[in-house]
């Protein structure tokens, strides 16, 4: 797939080292929430085994304590932690199906995320929605979604609601490359040009929709060259470089909030999983998936980070704590309460309660 | 005041007093396509009173969000027809948000789309497709049959809080009736537009009219017709058309809409259930609806359609 992005006005600094000095402590930090996304992700997985009949694959005897489809973002966690680090806890989010990872970098509770892919009543959502519709109002992410492109005209409502209610804060709207082929994408963007409203979009290109590569199913040049055809300036980025990613958007994110209008960031990285948690993607090209490792966001951060003179042992410590924290996610989510099945009943509509046939 | 004058007065008596609440569709600021929001533009401003791109999708999806993020939005999608296109924002987003994110945001939102026959106006500006929104868990249903439920239904919806869809006929629009101000209608409650002991009839929008006049004609052959406005299709008054048809042992369900898999069927199975009353539906025949007048006619519910059906269910 070819991409020729429209490059927005001013453009900034795209890379921290520009400054002079590198960002070692932002890169860090960059690097542990990458490293709990993952942690997050590969302890679900685990989980989640057995637990999903599909792909001709049969459910164990043993029930999976996760056991609903996960659809994982391993590979593309630089995106959610470089863009989410320019973000405030009260700005809003809107995600994907693949959505665990803007939900941690937005500053959600792992705990509490844990407990809703296993279903439990201390859950985000009370285990009423799973991994598919994660969400934590309480840190500005609206959810993740069952629907392709359905978070795009959901995410220029909420900036058109802020801009209205004069409000301070943004929206940053996450969605795959397989959605700028649905028409919500094309309504979404023009709104946002004609209200000009306060919106990121993040286009978290992982080069395939679903099972089938996106590049033959999409006319045209792309993501980004869409946007700039309707009037919002796009950024492309290496969205496996968390350092690439945060000062791209940060840039971005800036003029959103300086009252620019939209902005559009084409985040080019790679889905090292299949599709949904039984899908061993066995249709990708081999050589494909391992030239995709060598460039594993989490590996390219690690190597910078000891060429900066971090010690690999203050790395491994940074893993190791992500991974402490999951487990200990892990241990209170298999403890915790099962929702009350009257539960089943509750949060659907006011008018009406109690009416259900 | 008329049908729509009286959607109009409802909406801008709201606005005046919540400045939450907001308008968006396409054509508002030229008062809307029926006239139903005549003047609103002018009194509330281009950014409350929102005109929009023909982006039905996103039209109700931004509603959805500019719901999450604090306004109580009205949204116009000119016929129910047109509404198709905006089906996933409406029934996956609208209608699961509060539920599926575990009661973490509302969505109070009230979607409207005049539904029914208007003449010569052929297939696809024609339907009445409350059915489809009856059988989605956490939407609200109202059809309102005139101009005083047009002003007190559509003041209760905008308070609800709930998801709302909103079905105005497109031929009522010019009703005359008294509207009284400040009298706000409960949704979910029916109300007796005619009295009978020997037959019930429930009906809802266009239709009411035509079943009341149906049931002057049956008062001419002795027949007493309990008619019953049902005005919110989700939830339905079933204590006030359960009562009914306990007393009289007859029910029909008149409407507009398709008879196969109509909320006709849903109203007389329930009371069936209940009462073991004997029931009988009636509603257009599963056609497109045509654009010459003799073929759009197949598609009208009519008087002698509905004393025939009466008459066949009472055996006369």
């Amino acid at each position: 797939m070819q991409h020729s992005d429209q490059t927005g006005s001013a453009a900034p600094p795209r890379d921290s080292r520009s400054a002079g000095i590198p960002d070692t402590s932002r890169l860090r930090a960059l690097y542990r929430t990458m490293a709990r996304i993952r942690a997050f992700e590969n302890a679900a997985e685990i989980a989640s085994q057995g637990g999903v009949q599909a792909w001709g694959l049969a459910t164990s005897a043993k029930p999976a304590l996760v056991r609903g489809p996960l659809h994982l973002s391993t590979g593309q966690e630089a995106v959610a932690a470089g863009v989410c680090a320019n973000l405030n806890r009260d700005d809003l989010l809107t995600s994907t199906h693949r959505g665990h990872g803007h939900t941690l970098a937005k500053g959600a509770d792992v705990n509490r995320m844990m407990a809703e892919l296993f279903g439990r009543a201390t859950g985000t959502n009370k285990g009423k929605g799973g991994s598919m519709h994660i969400a934590d109002f309480a840190v500005g992410m609206l959810g993740a979604n069952g629907v392709v492109a359905a978070g795009m005209p959901i995410a220029v409502g909420a900036a058109h609601a802020l801009k209205i209610r004069g409000r301070p804060e943004i929206v940053a709207c996450f969605f795959g490359d397989g959605a700028v082929n649905r028409g919500p994408f094309l309504e979404a963007l023009n709104w946002a040009v004609v209200y000009h409203l306060p919106v990121l979009f993040v286009c978290e290109d992982n080069r395939i929709s679903a099972t089938t590569p996106t590049g033959p199913m999409t006319g045209g040049a792309g993501a980004g060259a869409r946007a700039g055809s309707i009037g919002v300036p796009a950024e492309k980025v290496d969205g496996n470089d968390v350092e690439a990613v945060a000062a791209t958007s940060a840039a971005l994110v800036a003029a959103v909030r300086a009252g620019a209008g939209p902005r559009f960031l084409h985040a080019l990285t790679y889905r090292f999983k299949g599709h949904v948690s039984v899908d061993p993607g066995a249709y990708r090209d081999a050589a494909e998936v391992a030239r995709a490792l060598e460039s594993d966001p989490l590996r390219l951060a690690r190597d910078k980070l000891l060429a900066r003179g971090i010690a690999a042992e203050v790395i491994d410590a940074l893993d190791a704590a992500a991974r402490a924290e999951i487990d200990a996610a892990l241990g209170l989510a298999a403890t915790a309460p099962w929702p009350d099945p009257a539960a089943a009943y509750t949060d659907v509509q006011n008018t009406g309660a109690n009416q259900w046939r | 005041m008329s049908y729509s004058q009286a959607a109009a007065t409802a909406l801008s008596e709201a606005m005046r007093a919540d400045p939450s609440v907001v308008a968006l569709g396409e054509d508002l600021g030229r008062g809307g396509i029926f006239a139903q929001y005549r003047g609103l533009q002018q009194e509330f401003g281009a950014e409350r009173v929102i005109d929009t791109p023909i982006s039905e999708a996103t039209i109700m999806g931004a509603a959805v969000g500019m719901a999450l993020a604090g306004l109580r939005p009205v949204v116009e999608m000119r016929v129910v027809d047109f509404a198709l296109c905006a089906m996933d924002e409406l029934v996956n987003q609208a209608a699961k948000n509060r539920f599926m994110f575990g009661g973490q945001g509302r969505v109070p939102l009230v979607a409207r789309m005049p539904i029914g026959l208007w003449t010569a106006s052929a297939a696809q500006h024609s339907q009445s497709l409350e059915a489809w929104f009856a059988h989605i868990p956490g939407l609200v249903v109202v059809a309102p049959a005139a101009p005083d439920d047009n002003y007190g239904l559509l003041a209760s919806a905008l308070a609800s809080g709930d998801p709302v869809v909103y079905m105005e006929h497109k031929e009522l629009w010019g009703v005359e009736g008294e509207v009284e101000p400040g009298r706000h209608v409960p949704l979910g409650r029916a109300r007796r537009v005619h009295d009978g002991g020997d037959i019930t009839i429930v009906s809802w929008s266009k239709t009411v009219t035509t079943c009341v006049a149906a049931a002057a004609d049956l008062a001419a052959a002795s027949i007493g017709t309990d008619v019953i406005d049902l005005r919110t299709l989700w939830p339905w008054d079933r204590e006030m058309v359960l009562a009914s048809t306990a007393r009289t042992g007859h029910l029909l369900v008149v409407h507009e809409a398709v008879q196969v898999g109509g909320f006709g069927a849903e109203i007389a199975a329930a009371a069936a259930e209940a009462t073991g009353c004997r029931i009988r539906r009636l509603g257009a025949p599963r056609i497109p609806s045509g654009y010459s007048k003799p073929l759009e006619d197949q598609s009208r519910v009519a008087v002698p359609g509905i004393v025939a059906a009466a008459m066949t269910l009472l055996r006369r």
